[in-house]
């Protein structure tokens, strides 16, 4: 059992507004008229598409297959037909798009034939490929596959479930633990079963005592070593390295992850997903998302993946003075660029925004120095110099600050006096530093290349010319062998040249051995006549001399 | 006045040999500076400086016998991290060199290939695969978007396509925004 917290430096306080949306119980979202589902469920890996258009597909049915180490399968959330397998825009800032899958439903919601697995028959291996290919990643928005942070499986001491929710505004892990506690549970310990960790430890924000009371009351059946812990509600709580922090007083030092201390932590959603896919065979098609902000019916659903916001904001109605939709949270989600953008596995939360609610930013003043940000910065770092190198591109400063622990909370901002958008310079800065590994990646294979290429083009040169010499040598042995007057140019270095020399002689010779049929056989007067007129000849052009025959 | 000279010739002997051992344990292999200037110009081994690939330009910058704004793929960032490292003021892009222009690769029309194998042989760094009469096609990826293979094609059947962006490559755009004076 824990007997103290610890805590993390830094840290804010912002509204919580979880009001808004915790009340009402979670809501099975309608069948959407059109599915869209990424092959690319996180920035790391696009999944290869298993179907073709106008198939017919049932809900769980594989349709993309995971390629790479960071890949996992990919599900139809629904029973319907494939119309088309396009590109279409994805949730991510950029509003880029991504190839996708579109389904148009059938209505009938018909699962594929799932089983469940039983963990005690199976090796380890095959239970992480079962959850590989159940699609399981993480569900607090990262999207990092659940499969590869299970790893190795050995020397872990402590697995963390992270049901802070420390964001403003996001309801959906406070409802989730409300109502499914023994499913998250389960899910918890299955987690803990294929991590080989001793104790559990579940750590939720003190302001969601309801969820806080169903998880102890679940968790009081399953022994003394999985405890649910209330932890402070201080932003962001729900930082992977902040919780662990809180609950284990362990701080993990940059480059290293909790694992090299004993400690993994996973999201009370992905605890969740576990427990449908070991219990049930269930893949992950489906999610429970917050709508709120400005919005008439705020609430949490539970959304198929791939249904389109457009049609999903129909259920919580927006009010007209909506001005834009932010997705995540308000401290570190991005503005949604479209709402054709399709729900994907790592999206907890989307917030209609109302100059009311969410005032235009002040206009940003300069930097004054005061260090409220080095003060609230819940990763040690030093915000304002980092945001000085930032916005001078000077990177490699900026790295030797540590600009990649940098976890993007959005505290630094928060209290910035000047309003300074602090985490848009690091997100900018992050962004050039890694275009620049990128391109000096390129370079140098590009310069490797070149190299190598103007080596071989030198070897093949060298290997012709000692093919040409070989050929050179064989010819003049074999003029030697027939006794034949040595070619003049034998000694000569260039192979070439002495090839040429030797093919002239050998056409000398045939030449010298072929004699003039009309010279054969003459009588003596012609003979006379010839040697007469070679005689004059000589006379008049002296050098001609040694030409004649 | 013997003992200061002999001091003087002694200390000279001493730091002599000094300097000559250490010109010959310490003796750096090949020219830095030529690598260093290497290292910042963009590898695409295109030939627009009018040296044949980028470290032969370097080679040439180095020696003096180059400026060190002939390179159009570098652009102006290549100019000035140029002009850093060698101490020299900032110019802009020489025009008789190039523009500058957005990173393309080059992708070969495959029904109008005939499979001649010019374009493989003018290629500096092997991205195009192909055999004589037979298909090629440009590996994208290894692809520096030189042209190089562009001109000897004889039935104009190569392209520069421009690096589409992607949710990978894309980047978060600076935050400050210049002020526009009114015109």
């Amino acid at each position: 059992m824990i007997t103290r917290l610890f805590s993390f430096k830094g840290g804010v306080k912002p509204e919580s507004h979880k009001n808004e949306s915790s009340g009402t119980p979670i809501q099975k979202a309608p069948l959407p008229k059109r599915l869209v589902i990424p092959l690319r469920q996180s920035i790391r890996s696009t999944a290869r598409c298993l179907v073709a258009p106008g198939q017919r597909v049932l809900k769980g049915e594989h349709i993309g297959e995971g390629e790479g180490g960071l890949g996992t399968s990919v599900h139809a959330s629904t029973s319907g037909t494939v119309v088309e397998i396009a590109p279409s825009p994805m949730a991510h800032a950029s509003g880029l798009e991504t190839l996708s899958i579109v389904i148009e439903p059938d209505g009938e919601d018909r699962w594929i034939d799932h089983t469940p697995l039983d963990l005690h028959s199976v090796s380890r291996e095959e239970a992480l490929a079962w959850l590989r290919g159940c699609g399981i990643v993480g569900m607090g928005g990262a999207g990092f596959p659940t499969h590869v942070k299970l790893g190795g499986g050995r020397g872990i001491d402590t697995l963390v479930i992270n049901g802070a929710e420390c964001e403003p505004w996001i309801t959906c892990d406070d409802r989730l633990m409300r109502e499914r506690a023994p499913e998250v549970l389960s899910g918890a310990m299955i987690l803990r079963e294929l991590i080989g960790a001793k104790q559990v430890l579940v750590g939720i924000e003190d302001n969601k005592p309801e969820a806080i009371a169903a998880m102890q009351a679940a968790a009081s059946g399953l022994g003394d070593d999985i405890s649910v812990v209330p932890v402070p509600t201080l932003y962001p709580a729900g930082g992977e390295k902040q919780l662990i922090r809180v609950l284990t007083g362990v701080e993990i030092p940059q480059g290293k992850l909790g694992t090299d201390f004993g400690v993994q932590c996973f999201n009370v959603g992905t605890a969740n997903a576990v427990h449908r896919a070991i219990r049930f065979g269930e893949p992950l098609v489906s999610r429970v998302i917050t709508l709120t902000g400005n919005v008439a019916r705020p609430g949490n659903y539970e959304v198929l993946l791939g249904t389109q916001v457009s049609e999903l904001l129909d259920l919580a109605g927006p009010k007209a003075d909506t001005d834009r939709y932010i997705v995540g949270g308000p401290m570190m989600g991005t503005e949604l660029q479209s709402l054709s953008v399709p729900v994907s596995k790592g999206m907890n939360c989307i917030i209609a925004a109302s100059p009311a609610l969410f005032p235009p930013p002040p206009p940003e003043l300069p930097c004054i120095r005061c260090g409220a940000c080095a003060r609230a910065c819940p990763a040690d770092l030093q915000p304002f110099e980092l945001y000085w190198f930032s916005r001078a591109k000077n990177f490699g400063k900026a790295q030797e600050y540590h600009l990649f622990d940098c976890i993007e909370c959005g505290c630094c901002a928060f209290v910035c006096p000047s309003r300074i958008p602090l985490v848009d310079y690091y997100r900018f800065a992050k962004g050039e530093i890694w275009a620049r590994e990128r391109e000096l990646q390129a370079s140098d294979q590009a310069r490797e290349r070149f190299e190598f290429r103007n080596f071989r083009q030198e070897r093949e040169k060298e290997e012709k010319a000692a093919k040409l010499a070989a050929k050179a040598a064989e010819t003049r042995a074999k003029l030697a062998e027939s006794g034949e007057a040595a070619a003049p140019a034998a000694e000569t270095e260039d192979p070439k040249k002495a090839l040429v020399a030797a093919a002239l002689a050998r056409a000398k010779q045939q030449q010298a051995a072929v004699t003039p049929k009309n010279t054969d056989g003459l009588t003596a007067d012609v003979q006379a006549e010839i040697a007469n007129i070679e005689a004059r000849r000589e006379k008049l052009n002296p050098q001609d001399a040694d030409k004649a025959p | 006045m013997l003992t200061a000279l002999l001091i003087m010739t002694g200390i000279a002997i001493v730091l002599g040999a000094a300097l000559g051992y250490a010109s010959i344990r310490f003796k750096v292999e090949g020219d830095p500076l030529v690598e260093k200037i290497d290292a910042i110009l963009p590898q695409t081994q295109c030939g627009q400086c009018g040296y044949p690939g980028c470290k032969p330009y370097a080679q040439a910058i180095s020696n003096g016998e180059a400026d060190i704004n002939q390179c159009p793929p570098g652009g102006e960032e290549g100019i000035r991290k140029l002009a850093d490292l060698l101490g020299r003021e900032f110019k802009p892009l020489s025009e008789e060199h190039g523009t500058e222009k957005p990173k393309s690769v080059a992708r070969i029309d495959e029904q109008v290939c005939i499979g001649c194998t010019l374009c493989i042989q003018a290629c500096p760094v092997d991205a195009i695969v192909g055999a004589a009469k037979q298909m090629h096609t440009v590996v994208a990826p290894l692809c520096t978007g030189c042209e190089l293979c562009v001109a000897p094609c004889p039935v104009d059947c190569i392209s520069m396509v421009p690096i589409a962006e992607t949710v990978e490559t894309w980047k978060w755009k600076y935050p400050v925004h210049e002020l526009r004076s009114a015109a």
